[in-house]
């Protein structure tokens, strides 16, 4: 042993062991293997894989394979208890929740060690934050199941849900996804990930501990093809799935069309941006706390670092020092910094990727790293925009570091990203930080912190980093369903166009040409082509242009154009809506004329257009009042929740109601400040495109309505596969709802469909909140304070 | 399932932001002229320092051998002080004998280093005390520390306070604990604040300065961060977060921004400067978060006594028990420590 004297002399941390002994002794005991947690009960193990320490390479324990037939049980399971769970009091549901958060702070230190031994990450992140999140996240949740009967007053749970989660942080990613699920009133089958199931496993002896009605919570284990059969399965309700961006949209695919709930949390390659004026010591401790947290397997990781060009060699010159002070190593020791990379599968796709990153020239700087399944922190420079290494989520200890020379460069470099999961802003500046906040696409955002996170904010991303939040009242949200209509067995399915314009109709009065309306202008369709149409007799009373794709394109390409929308307060936007509310009032008389030429009754034709101007009126109203929330975080934080616009969004209206219809769907969507591209009523867009003319004396600024009629299923599949389309809303065929959903998958756009036959837009389910909910995503943005 | 693979190959990296030279290696700051644009401006965020100094402590551990070595690395490094309206010689005495015995024989023996003569690094008391203190020294290497320039508050008028120090150092004081004017700081009287603190250098000759900034009185980091500065360049030896008597004292935030004050100083002037947190440091943990926070921010060369103090009174106690519990395996008890 070393002298205390020669001690003194290197002052070295020395080892500082956490003791797994006790971790150790249970994995022992269930040395034969682990089965499934179903119905309240652990399973005989079946065909089991090995799951291994990563920081050591040993095999831990034994794991069963899930089957299909392990997951048919699970949801006979979940469907069972389903009924009784719901119709505990919200107090009884809260009193469990209360139990579970209970056991796992009597149990956290348990839970921290097996969560290092099972993931590699050092025993003070699990300690420090994986576990104690653990906890508050059922004590929050165990609030929520309390008051949700009064909070969401109108709302059911959803029923069984589906959850598959990540490796990363296996417990908390778990709690995030059991705890509001089971506040809800829903039951859950949930698979962990197979490189680490074990705190899932040791959770549901926790379910069994504090006696959780059996079925309530199910696990099975398992690799991608228990979680395909927990996808596909029919008893499902609601998936919610963290994990990669291409999983994701492998789910969006299976599931559409099912009638699924779905959420997805998904990959990001956050920007992480300094400014000029920033804590420069601050940002250099971000960074760690950014990319060098639980090895850079984050998803919101602050990936690539942007520094201003003036202070970026002194920021880098920081940094490579304050890699020099990072450990290295044994997960367990509790003096380490960067601990095991997940699995060998996973250092070989980062050193694959870093491969491909130095082949394309960028210029390494790393730190140590020890033999094994570990990685050392690596600064990576020389990477373009179009680099490897700018572009691909690593999910490794790796950041990239670029300049950049003014703020609007700096969003401009930040938002060059298919993803869009969450961002950090380093500056003193609160008109800066705020203003880059605001322009960041990202559902979180850090001003002067990293990767923090609470239980009662929102977390989420936009883009392709997935859709639905966790956390908070925007988290419950997603694990209630609300009243919607029962559709009718009729189905909104027009007859196809026909090939060659409809011939023999009779004009009345002067001819009246229906253009289409892009760019706040009359455009006559790309292919020159018209459609007929017709009365409820099939008498033909007029011509619709007949639009395409390359239509579909230009309109987008306008609705992109017309930026200043988003950016316009809700009062502005209020004053355009009452305006449209004046001049179709004006105009009545002529708009229920319209209707009663498709055939409808004087009254009902009368009942729509006057409920088309009060639409206007309760979106104009309802344009500056749909607010935000500040959260309950942390202390000496601000945390805002703030509601903002999906962008350019696809809206293809229903067959009936044609002016209705189109109003209910279009104002709440542009009330919010999304640009929208509509296709009307296929059948009778002419009540759509009389409107152009309202909109144009409306001051609807061009590009934020635009109208393009034609076949509506043609036409949403353009829209569905257009990646500069945020938010689609389908309201249609069902075979149509299914082909939306899969061709969102491209861009991981938020789509809203449901059959067209569905709702009486004269009812008030024709209007509220719910649609403006569809129409925003909510930003988190975190904002710590004091002097 | 040990790791040991894993632990032996912890990163080795030679980490010294601040590296020594030949020229300026164990030569004093010299000081340099008042350069407003190394503070003004400079950005302190307190959330974040919060944060970082908030799991410092978390992200580091010390266990066993290692730690009884730092815990006998901070008694190397403590100002064993005290500044009370009744100090008395004989209290001064007993302070001096505890600073040259700060263990116990027993103590020593069993941690194997009783022949490294092991000292606290100084001895602090108030001018008036040096005298005895250096009497009761005599024959060992530790140096007296003396407070002066109308300690704590500081508000003596300036010759008052010069002539304190040069009697300080006539009566043979080694290092000079002054404090600065905190008007001149909250009033941001970068040139004042320099010409004091340079005369009172020039004052100390060959002894130490060492400046007191009363951290708890400036408030807001970016204050302390621009006094740091200023002391720095007008020539101090060390930077000293405390009194000792204001409301709050040595705070592990208010430290890691005087020491990354002190680095940026070293890595623009190459001149090392020293870092004194004082007050309110009771416990043998807080002796390591204090050393922690220096070896993360400037390394291994920070936790020896030529670059590194802390001013503390009881501390010494609470090290000695854990040391004691170290040796023998059983909790220890202060009354048969010799108290100081």
């Amino acid at each position: 042993m070393t002298s205390i004297a020669n001690l003194i002399d290197t002052m070295d941390y020395g080892p500082a062991p956490e003791s797994a002994d006790i971790v150790e002794d249970w994995l022992a005991v269930h040395e034969a293997g682990f089965g499934h947690f179903i119905d309240g009960r652990f399973t005989r193990p079946g065909d089991t894989f090995e799951v291994s320490n990563p920081a050591t390479g040993e095999t831990i324990a034994q794991i069963t394979q899930g089957t299909a037939a392990d997951v048919d049980a699970a949801v006979k399971a979940a469907r069972g208890a389903q009924g009784k769970w719901a119709g505990l009091s919200g107090h009884e549901r809260a009193r469990w929740l209360y139990a579970l958060a209970r056991r796992i702070q009597q149990h956290a230190r348990f839970l921290a060690v097996l969560e290092t031994i099972d993931n590699g990450k050092p025993i003070r992140e699990a300690r420090d934050i994986d576990v104690p999140l653990v906890a508050r996240h059922f004590y929050h949740h165990a609030g929520w199941a309390e008051i949700a009967e009064t909070e969401f007053s109108d709302a059911k749970p959803v029923g069984v849900c589906g959850q598959i989660i990540p490796w990363n942080f296996p417990l908390l990613m778990l709690a995030w996804k059991i705890a509001p699920a089971l506040a809800a009133g829903n039951t859950v089958v949930l698979k962990p990930a197979e490189y680490t199931p074990l705190t899932a496993l040791a959770f549901a002896k926790i379910c069994d501990e504090v006696g959780l009605p059996r079925g309530v919570v199910n696990i099975v284990t398992g690799d991608g093809a228990t979680g395909a059969a927990i996808v596909a399965h029919e008893g499902i309700d609601k998936l919610a799935f963290t994990g990669s961006t291409d999983v994701g949209r492998l789910i969006r695919r299976e599931t559409a069309g099912s009638g699924k709930k779905l959420t997805l949390e998904l990959g990001g390659k956050s920007p992480f941006i300094v400014f000029a004026d920033a804590d420069l010591d601050a940002a250099v401790e971000g960074v760690v706390d950014a990319i060098w947290f639980n090895q850079g397997q984050v998803c919101c990781a602050g990936a690539r670092i942007l520094v201003a060009e003036s202070v970026a060699e002194r920021f880098g010159a920081l940094l490579r020092q304050r890699m020099a002070a990072l450990r290295v190593g044994d997960p367990l020791d509790k003096s380490t910094d960067v601990g095991a990379i997940v699995h060998p599968v996973q250092l070989a796709r980062i050193e694959e990727l870093m491969a491909k990153g130095v082949a394309e020239g960028a210029d390494l700087y790393q730190g140590e790293a020890p033999d094994g399944c570990f990685y050392p922190p690596t600064l990576a420079t020389g990477v373009e925009p179009a680099s490897t290494l700018a572009t691909e989520e690593i999910f490794g200890p790796v950041a990239t570091l670029t300049t950049f020379r003014t703020p609007a460069d700096a969003i401009a470099l930040a938002n060059n990203t298919r993803y869009g999961l969450a961002a950090s802003i380093w500056s003193e500046n609160v008109n800066l930080c705020l203003g880059i906040a605001a322009d960041l696409k990202a559902g979180v955002v850090w001003i002067n912190c990293t990767n923090v996170f609470d239980a009662g904010a929102g977390f989420g991303g936009y883009r392709e980093s997935g859709f639905g939040r966790e956390g908070g009242r925007e988290g419950m949200m997603e694990y209630l369903s609300f009243p919607a209509p029962k559709p009718p067995k009729a189905d909104d399915a027009p007859a196809a166009i026909p090939p060659a314009p409809g011939l023999g109709g009779v004009v009345v009065g002067i001819d009246r040409t229906a253009k289409l309306y892009v760019g706040g202008k009359q455009k006559r369709p790309d292919g020159g082509y018209s459609y007929p149409v017709t009365n409820a007799k099939g008498e033909a009373i007029g011509l619709a242009g007949h639009g395409n794709r390359k239509d579909i394109r230009d309109a987008v390409e306008a609705a992109h154009k017309a930026v200043g929308w988003g950016a316009a307060t809700g009062h502005n936007r209020a004053q355009v809506l009452y305006y449209l509310a004046e001049n179709l009032a004006a105009r009545a008389d002529e708009f229920t004329d319209r209707l009663k030429s498709f055939g409808q009754s004087p009254a009902k034709a009368k009942t729509e257009v006057e409920t088309a101007i009060q639409r206007c009126f309760w979106y104009a109203a309802q344009a500056d009042k749909f607010d935000g929330a500040v959260h309950q975080t942390k202390s000496a934080h601000v945390t805002l929740a703030m509601h903002e616009p999906l962008g350019v969004m696809g809206i293809a209206c229903p067959t009936p109601f044609p002016l209705l219809g189109f109003v209910s769907l279009v104002l709440p969507a542009v009330a919010m400040g999304n640009r929208v591209v509509a296709i009307p009523s296929q059948t009778h867009p002419l009540a759509a495109t009389d409107l152009y003319q309202v909109l144009e004396t409306s001051d609807v600024p061009g590009g934020v309505i635009n109208i393009v009629t034609g076949e509506r299923d043609e036409l949403a599949k353009t829209l569905g596969d257009h990646d500069g389309v945020d938010g689609l809303w389908y309201f249609g065929s069902r075979d149509g709802i299914a082909m939306v959903e899969q061709r969102s998958a491209g861009n991981l756009k938020q789509t809203w469909t449901e059959p067209g036959m569905a709702r009486d837009w004269t009812k008030p389910e024709g209007h509220g909140r719910a649609f403006l909910h569809r129409a925003t995503q909510v930003k988190n943005v975190w904002v710590p304070y004091g002097e | 399932m040990t790791a040991d693979a894993a632990t032996a190959a912890h990163s080795q990296t030679v980490f010294d932001p601040v590296p020594p030279t030949a020229d300026h290696n164990r030569m004093r700051n010299p000081g340099i002229a008042l350069a407003p644009e190394m503070f003004e401006g400079h950005a302190v965020n307190r959330s974040a320092a919060e944060r970082r100094a908030a799991s410092l402590t978390a992200r580091r551990s010390v266990k066993k051998a290692n730690q009884a070595a730092w815990l006998v690395n901070a008694i190397r490094c403590i100002d064993l002080t005290t500044l009370s309206g009744d100090d008395t010689e004989g209290r001064v005495h007993r302070l001096c004998a505890k600073a040259r015995q700060p263990l116990a024989p027993r103590i020593l023996e069993g941690l194997g280093i009783a022949g490294m003569g092991l000292t606290t690094g100084a001895v602090c008391v108030y001018p008036t005390m040096v005298p005895h203190a250096v009497a009761a020294l005599e024959g060992t290497d530790i140096p007296v520390a003396s407070v002066a320039t109308g300690f704590p508050a500081g508000l003596t008028p300036l010759p008052i306070r010069l002539a304190e120090i040069r009697y300080a150092v006539e009566e043979g004081a080694d290092e000079i604990d002054i404090v600065i004017t905190r008007e001149h700081v909250l009033k941001r009287e970068w040139n004042a604040l320099y010409d004091e603190i340079a005369q009172m250098r020039e004052a100390c000759g060959h002894s130490h300065l060492k400046a007191i900034l009363a951290t708890g009185e400036l408030e807001t980091y970016r204050n302390v961060y621009a006094a740091s500065m200023v002391a720095m360049q007008a020539g101090a030896d060390f930077i000293k977060t405390s009194t000792g008597k204001e409301g709050v004292n040595a705070t592990l935030p208010v430290s890691l921004i005087m020491v990354r004050a002190l680095r940026d100083y070293g890595m623009e002037t190459g001149h090392r400067v020293g870092f004194k947190p004082a007050g309110g440091m009771k416990t043998a943990k807080d002796a390591l978060a204090w050393q922690i926070l220096m070896k993360e921010e400037l390394g291994n060369d920070w936790l020896r006594p030529d670059l590194f103090r802390l001013g503390a009174s009881s501390m010494l106690a609470d090290i000695e028990r854990q040391l004691e519990h170290h040796v023998t395996g059983r909790y220890a008890a202060s009354h048969r420590h010799a108290i100081a």
